[in-house]
C-alpha cells in the first residue's frame, strides 16, 4: 500500500491518512486554529458504584471483562516507571486470555522492558502502538513490522489528542504506586513510588474507563490525590507493579565524559553570560549526563553571582532538589521524577510541586507553562544548518526515541540544544535533519564542544554575548570542521517508501514521518 | 603483534581493535594474494553515511602504498578516516611490506601552528598513543600541550601501530594552539620513534627515564638528522624526563646537554621505586628529587615540570598538589585527564598580591630603564634581576589568563 502524501508547511512530505484516519499537515507554528469543543467522557452515575466506595476486583483479567473489552479498542497506560513497568504487560497477557484482536495500545512511551508486546503485535492482539517507541519495539516499527502506523506525539501533544477527541480512549489503565480502594492514587510512596503520575492525569479524566492498579492499597483516604478516585472505575491490587530500580534511580550520576562536560560547562555560561541569568529568571533541564552538567555548573553560578531562580521545571533529580533546599530556587515544577531525592522532595517540599502536560505542555489550552520558561536546555539526534532539529531517528533513519517534552519546550524563550557535534563518525549538523522535529525558528542556540552557534534570528542573544569569552560561531562553520573530519558530509541514507511512523507537532498536525530502514 | 601463525605468517596480518566495548576504532585482516585485485569486505557501523567513502579511501591507501592483489577484511566501528589509514597501513606493514614513508596524510587545516621555548607549560596532557578517541577532542580543552604517548600507555604489541597513529594524527587533528609534544619510548625504539614524527610537526620530544646527557644528545643528533634530510628549518624541543636517582643526580648535566631544551621534568612512579619506596599523597619521598629538578631546570634556564597527577576523580588533591609544585619553584604540572587542565591553570594563576607586586617590580623596572639608571628599587629595597624577570614572567601569566588587560 503506498500513503497518499502531502507537503506540509516545513516542506516535509507527510501521509495524508494515518490508520484510516485522515491528518492535518503542518502549517506552520502557531498557525492551526481548530475549532469546537473537547472531547467529553460519557455521563455516570453513583448509583452504579459501590456505595462503601470500594471498587477493588481481584485481578486485571476481571477488570478488563468488567471494562467490556472488545476487538480495536485503545488501551492506554503511562510511563512513570519507565523501564521498570511491569503492568502494561501483565495487562496485555491477560488481554492475549479473552481471544480479542486489533487493540490499540496507547502508552505515553514505551521501553526496552515491553520487549514482550512484540509477540502481541505479530500474533495480531495489538494492531498497532500510538507513543514513543523506545528499544525493541522501536526497532519492530523502524523494519516495518507494524501492521499500523505508529504515531509520536509530544507529551504536551498527547494531552491535545486526548483533549480534542483524536483519540479515544476506551481503557485507560494507570499504575499507581500508592492507591485506595476508591481510587484515588499519587506516585509518592510505596515499594513503586515514582513521584507523580502526571502523564496518566488525562487519561484518568477522559477515558471511557480507568483501572488503577496498585501493589500499595491504603485505607481511604490516599492524599494528596494525584489521581482522582471519581474518575476511577476498578482498583487492582497486584504482588508488584514495577522494579523500583528501574524507575528511579537510587544517585543520579552526572556524565564523566570530558567532552559533555565541556559542552554543559559552555551551555551554563551562555545562559550566564547572555544575562538570562537574573533574579526571578526560571529555567528546564532534563535528566540526560549534559542536562545534569549543565544544572551543576549553573548552580555555582548562580551562587557565585547571588542569584536566585523563581521555578525550574524538571525532570527533577537529586541537583535541582538540591537547589531548591539550598535556597536557589523558590519552586521546582516536576513534570517527572528522576531519582530518590526527586521523590522525597516531592513528598516532603510543598515549594516541589508536581505538574502534568496540561499545566506545562498542551498547545491547546489558554497558555502553557513551558513558553514562560526563561531557558530551556534539550538533546537532539541531529540538527541542521537551519536550526531544525530531529529528536526520534539518527541520522541512518533508524526510530530509537520518543518526543516526550521536547516539542513542548521549544516554546521556551531561549531553546538551547547542547549537543556533540559528532557521535564516533557521525556528524550531527547536517544539511537537513533526517526527520523534522522541531522547526528551527524555535531553536535558539546550539551549544557544542566546538563552539556555540546562535540562530542568526536571535540578534539580541547574538549582541547580548558579543565581546564575551563564549566561542560563538556560525553554524556551517562547525558544521565544514567537522564534515573535513570526518571525510566529507554524509551520505544520505536511503530509506524503504513505506511510512512506518508520523511525526505529530504539538497542535495534532503532522510534521513529518519516519520511514522504514533497510535492513 | 597479531601477525598469524600459520604457515603464511609473512602474507596475513591484523591491525586494530574490534569488539563489543571498542568504538572510534576498527580492525583490519590483510591477507596477501597472487592475483585478482584487491578483495574488500567491509563492516561499518556507519554504512549509510561513510561505507562508500571508506571503501574509497581504503583502495586509496592500498593503491599508495603498492598493494595489488590482497584480500582486506574491515570491521569499523566508526573510525576517522586517519584512524582507518593507520589500521590499514599497519596491517600492511605486518604483512612484511616494505612501503617505505607509507601513507602520510595531507597537514590538514590547524595542524601546522609553531611554538615557542619559553611559552607557558603549565598543563600537558598525557594522550595514548593507539588510541584516537581521546586524541580527537584533547585540543578543546585547551591544555598548553598535548602529549601523544608512544612509551608507556601503549601496549608492547601495538608500539608499530601506536607510531602510525601518532603521525596520522599530527597530521590531522587541530590541538588548537596546544604544544604538540610526542614521548617516545626508551633507547633504539626512541630513535626510531622519530622517524614517525618528526617531519610532523612535532613541537617537543619527551625523552623518558634520562640518566645521562649522552641519551638526550643521541635523540638530539637523530631530530637534527631528520630536519635536515627533510629540509625542515624549526626547532624540535626537548623535554628529558628524570624518573631515577641517577637521572636526579645527574639533572644538571642532562638539562644543560642540548641548546634544544625547553623544560626538565620528573616522573615519580619510577623514581620512588629506584629509591626503594612507594609514592604517598604527602610526597616526602620525592621532596629531594623535586627540588633537585627544579633547581637543575633553574640553573639551566629552562622550565621545571612537575610530574603527573593521576587521581581523576580528586580534584581537591590535584589542586593541593599543583598548589605545592608552584610553592616548590615548578611552572607545569601533568595530568590525564581533561577536567583537571582548568583546576591546573587556575592553581597556577598568581594571586591578587602576587600580581600585584609583580606589576609593581615590573613598574619600578620600567621606569627604572627609561631614567637609564641599572640599579632597580622598590621602596628602600633593592631589586635583582631574576625577581624582575620572575616579575615579568607573572604579570605575562596574568595577561595570558585575562586576569589583566
Amino acid at each position: 500500500m503506498t500513503d497518499k502524501l502531502i507537503e506540509n508547511a516545513a516542506g516535509r512530505m507527510v501521509p495524508a491518512e494515518i490508520n484510516g484516519r485522515p491528518a492535518t499537515p503542518f502549517m506552520g507554528v502557531g498557525k492551526y486554529h481548530p475549532s469546537g469543543n473537547k472531547a467529553v467522557p460519557p455521563i455516570r452515575t453513583c448509583a452504579d458504584y459501590p456505595v462503601d466506595g470500594n471498587k477493588v476486583v481481584d485481578s486485571i483479567a476481571t477488570a478488563l471483562k468488567n471494562a467490556g473489552l472488545r476487538d480495536g479498542m485503545t488501551i492506554s497506560s503511562h510511563h512513570h516507571f519507565r523501564n521498570g513497568d511491569k503492568v502494561a504487560n501483565e495487562v496485555f497477557r491477560a488481554a492475549a486470555q479473552t481471544g480479542v484482536k486489533d487493540l490499540r495500545w496507547f502508552p505515553s512511551a514505551s521501553f526496552p522492558c515491553h520487549a514482550e508486546i512484540i509477540n502481541h503485535l505479530e500474533s495480531g492482539l495489538i494492531h498497532h502502538i500510538e507513543g514513543s517507541m523506545n528499544g525493541p519495539l522501536g526497532d519492530h516499527c523502524a523494519t516495518g513490522k507494524m501492521r499500523g502506523m505508529g504515531v509520536l506525539r509530544s507529551h504536551g501533544g498527547r494531552w491535545q489528542a486526548i483533549q480534542d477527541g483524536e483519540v479515544h480512549i476506551d481503557i485507560a489503565v494507570i499504575a499507581a504506586p500508592t492507591a485506595d480502594p476508591f481510587g484515588n492514587a499519587n506516585g509518592l510512596t510505596g515499594p513503586s513510588a515514582c513521584g507523580l503520575l502526571g502523564f496518566a492525569l488525562a487519561d484518568s479524566i477522559y477515558a471511557d474507563h480507568v483501572i488503577v492498579v496498585t501493589d500499595n492499597l491504603i485505607p481511604f483516604p490516599c492524599i494528596p490525590w494525584q489521581i482522582q478516585g471519581n474518575n476511577v472505575d476498578q482498583v487492582v491490587v497486584m504482588d508488584s507493579i514495577g522494579d523500583p530500580e528501574k524507575i528511579v534511580s537510587g544517585t543520579t550520576r552526572i556524565t564523566k565524559s570530558p567532552d559533555r562536560l565541556l559542552i554543559s560547562e559552555l551551555t551554563a555560561q551562555f545562559v550566564r553570560d547572555s544575562g538570562i541569568m537574573k533574579d526571578g529568571f526560571s529555567f528546564q533541564a532534563g535528566a540526560g549526563g549534559t542536562s545534569l552538567g549543565f544544572a551543576i555548573y549553573l548552580k555555582e553560578m548562580m551562587k557565585e553571582a547571588g542569584i536566585k531562580a523563581r521555578f525550574i521545571r524538571g525532570g527533577s533529580n537529586k541537583y535541582l532538589v538540591e537547589m531548591l533546599e539550598e535556597g536557589l530556587t523558590d519552586y521546582i515544577l516536576d513534570g517527572q521524577t528522576f531519582d530518590l531525592d526527586g521523590v522525597r522532595s516531592m513528598r516532603e517540599n510543598p515549594n516541589h510541586q508536581d505538574t502534568s502536560p496540561f499545566t506545562s505542555y498542551n498547545f491547546h489550552g489558554k497558555g502553557c507553562f513551558a513558553s514562560m520558561l526563561d531557558a530551556v536546555v534539550l538533546g537532539a539526534t541531529e540538527v541542521d544548518v537551519n536550526f531544525n532539529a530531529n529528536v526520534v531517528t539518527h541520522s541512518d533513519g533508524r526510530l530509537l526515541h520518543g518526543i516526550g517534552g521536547w516539542q513542548n519546550c521549544l516554546a521556551g524563550k531561549c531553546v538551547i540544544l547542547p549537543i556533540p557535534s559528532m557521535r564516533n563518525r557521525i556528524p550531527v549538523i547536517v544539511d537537513r535533519v533526517t526527520t523534522l522535529c522541531g522547526p528551527g525558528e524555535l531553536i535558539d542556540v546550539v551549544v557544542t564542544e566546538r563552539g556555540i552557534a546562535v540562530n542568526p534570528r536571535r540578534t539580541d542573544l547574538l549582541e547580548a554575548v558579543e565581546g564575551s569569552d563564549l566561542p560563538i560561531r556560525s553554524i556551517e562553520e562547525i558544521k565544514t570542521e567537522v564534515d573535513a573530519m570526518c571525510g566529507g558530509p554524509p551520505a544520505t541514507p536511503v530509506l524503504c517508501e513505506k511510512i512506518v511512523a508520523a511525526i505529530k507537532w504539538v497542535d495534532g498536525t503532522v510534521i513529518d514521518c519516519v520511514r522504514q530502514v533497510l535492513e | 603483534m597479531t601477525t598469524s601463525k600459520d604457515c603464511n605468517a609473512q602474507q596475513t596480518a591484523e591491525a586494530g581493535a574490534r569488539g563489543p566495548s571498542v568504538r572510534s576504532d576498527c580492525w583490519v585482516r590483510i591477507t596477501l594474494t597472487e592475483t585478482g585485485g584487491v578483495d574488500l569486505q567491509l563492516k561499518t557501523k556507519v554504512e549509510s553515511m561513510y561505507g562508500e567513502a571508506t571503501r574509497k579511501l581504503v583502495r586509496d591507501v592500498l593503491a599508495a602504498l603498492g598493494v595489488k592483489n590482497a584480500k582486506v577484511e574491515i570491521e569499523d566501528t566508526g573510525a576517522l578516516p586517519f584512524v582507518i589509514a593507520a589500521r590499514v597501513e599497519a596491517a600492511v606493514r605486518r604483512a612484511g611490506l616494505d612501503i617505505g614513508e607509507g601513507y602520510v596524510p595531507d597537514f590538514a587545516p590547524g595542524t601546522e601552528y609553531g611554538t615557542k621555548r619559553d611559552r607557558f607549560r603549565r598543563s600537558r596532557l598525557y594522550l595514548p598513543g593507539n588510541e584516537s578517541k581521546f586524541m580527537i577532542n584533547a585540543g578543546l580543552h585547551h591544555p598548553d600541550g598535548v602529549i601523544l604517548d608512544l612509551e608507556d600507555s601503549v601496549a608492547p604489541s601495538e608500539k608499530d601501530a601506536a607510531r602510525l597513529m601518532v603521525r596520522n594524527a599530527l597530521r590531522t587533528l587541530n590541538f588548537r594552539g596546544a604544544e604538540r609534544m610526542v614521548r617516545i619510548n626508551q633507547g633504539e625504539r626512541g630513535l626510531e620513534d622519530l622517524d614517525y614524527v618528526v617531519p610532523h610537526n612535532v613541537h617537543v620530544i619527551l625523552i623518558p627515564k634520562v640518566e645521562d646527557p649522552d641519551q638526550v644528545r643521541q635523540v638530539d643528533d637523530k631530530i637534527a638528522a631528520i630536519l635536515k634530510a627533510k629540509g625542515i628549518d624549526r626547532p624540535v624541543f626537548l623535554m628529558p624526563i628524570v624518573e631515577s636517582a641517577l637521572g636526579c643526580i645527574k639533572a644538571y648535566e642532562i638539562a644543560t646537554s642540548s641548546m634544544n631544551i625547553c623544560a626538565l621534568t620528573i616522573g615519580l612512579e619510577d623514581y620512588t621505586a629506584d629509591i626503594g619506596t612507594q609514592r604517598t599523597d604527602e610526597g616526602r619521598e620525592s621532596f629531594w628529587a623535586r627540588c633537585q629538578v627544579v633547581n637543575a631546570a633553574r640553573a639551566a634556564r629552562v622550565q621545571p615540570i612537575d610530574t603527573v597527577y593521576s587521581d581523576v576523580a580528586d580534584m581537591e588533591g590535584l589542586r593541593t598538589s599543583v598548589l605545592e609544585a608552584k610553592s616548590l619553584g615548578f611552572d607545569g604540572k601533568g595530568c590525564i585527564h581533561p577536567r583537571q587542565i582548568a583546576v591546573i591553570h587556575e592553581a597556577f594563576a598568581p594571586t591578587a598580591a602576587e600580581l600585584e607586586k609583580a606589576q609593581r617590580i615590573v613598574a619600578v623596572f620600567e621606569e627604572a630603564q627609561k631614567k637609564g639608571l641599572a640599579a632597580v628599587s622598590l621602596g628602600s629595597k633593592m631589586i635583582d634581576p631574576p625577581v624582575v624577570k620572575r616579575a615579568q614572567h607573572t604579570v605575562e601569566l596574568a595577561k595570558a589568563m585575562k586576569l589583566v588587560d
